[in-house]
């Protein structure tokens, strides 16, 4: 096998994840994901839940993100939620996932098609009614969406209070960055 | 304008994009009629035919920024007061549509 003296970059370009702090707002890169989605296939819904079930991954409702022991999982769409897992052990997700599932659900690999920031304050609210019209003060840990941030379509994932996940595409990992910093130093 | 999604709750109109006439579900079975003639005026209608009208109009819109369903949107044109919203696929089937 050819010898690649290729290393991996973060969505930023950086060697290691990039992280900022500004006031009391953190924002980290976060690349120890793997992401797979998965769509259940028409008529499959039952099975695909009894099997999610055995194999621990969580598969919450509508608007709802939940965290196993190994996977978690948020709501994308009916019938289709995008997992994760530790990137470390998880790399090739697909192929860990699809002998669960068989032929009753489709897997798509989507771990580098998104850049993940994390962000962390004591006040998210005033720092997102700024970027998009998902309504922080109306929702709490579990909630999570599809919104637009900087014309972006993002995943906006609340793990707990004052800690969130924004997922957005990595070809504009740095625009929606951007976004974050200056709403951040808008909001503080 | 805010909508308000069957599963997600109420959001601003500016995550949709708008279709059209909800009587697009509609399409005929070109198969179905007795020669081609009457199978090409039917789907002339379907597709350059439609009513226009002041009050209640049935609509399809798309929740392109949120979790990309396609919605029924029942809404007044005169008013744009919106008195119902349900899932296209759940309508096409009640219809007999889509398996």
């Amino acid at each position: 096998m050819a010898d690649h003296r290729l290393h991996p970059i973060t969505p930023l370009g950086h060697d290691t994840p990039h992280s900022v702090t500004i006031g009391p707002v953190t924002i980290t890169e976060v690349t120890d994901t793997a992401l797979a989605s998965l769509a259940a296939r028409l008529g499959e819904g039952k099975a695909v839940a009894d099997i999610a079930d055995t194999a621990g991954i969580p598969l919450p409702g509508s608007g709802h993100a939940a965290q196993g022991a190994t996977f978690a999982a948020f709501w994308l769409s009916p019938d289709m939620w995008m997992v994760e897992a530790p990137f470390a052990t998880h790399e090739d997700i697909v192929a860990i996932l699809k002998p669960h599932f068989g032929e009753t659900a489709s897997l798509t690999e989507q771990t580098d098609a998104w850049a993940r920031f994390d962000v962390t304050a004591p006040d998210l609210p005033a720092m997102f009614e700024r970027l998009c019209n998902f309504d922080l003060r109306a929702h709490g840990p579990g909630a999570a969406t599809r919104t637009v941030i900087e014309h972006l379509g993002c995943y906006v994932v609340i793990r707990a209070p004052g800690h969130l996940s924004v997922l957005g595409p990595r070809s504009s990992a740095a625009s929606l960055f951007h976004a974050l910093e200056t709403a951040a130093r808008s909001a503080f | 304008m805010i909508i308000n999604h069957p599963l997600l709750g109420p959001r601003d109109a500016q995550e949709f994009t708008y279709l059209g006439d909800a009587a697009l579900i509609d399409r005929p079975d070109g198969m179905a009629f007795p020669d081609a003639t009457a199978a090409q005026d039917a789907f002339h209608d379907y597709l350059y035919l439609r009513d226009n009208p002041a009050g209640e109009h049935r609509e399809l819109w798309f929740h392109e920024q949120g979790d990309r369903s396609w919605l029924v949107v029942t809404r007044n044109t005169v008013t744009h007061e919106i008195t119902k919203v349900e899932f296209a696929r759940d309508v096409a089937r009640s219809r007999g549509r889509s398996k």
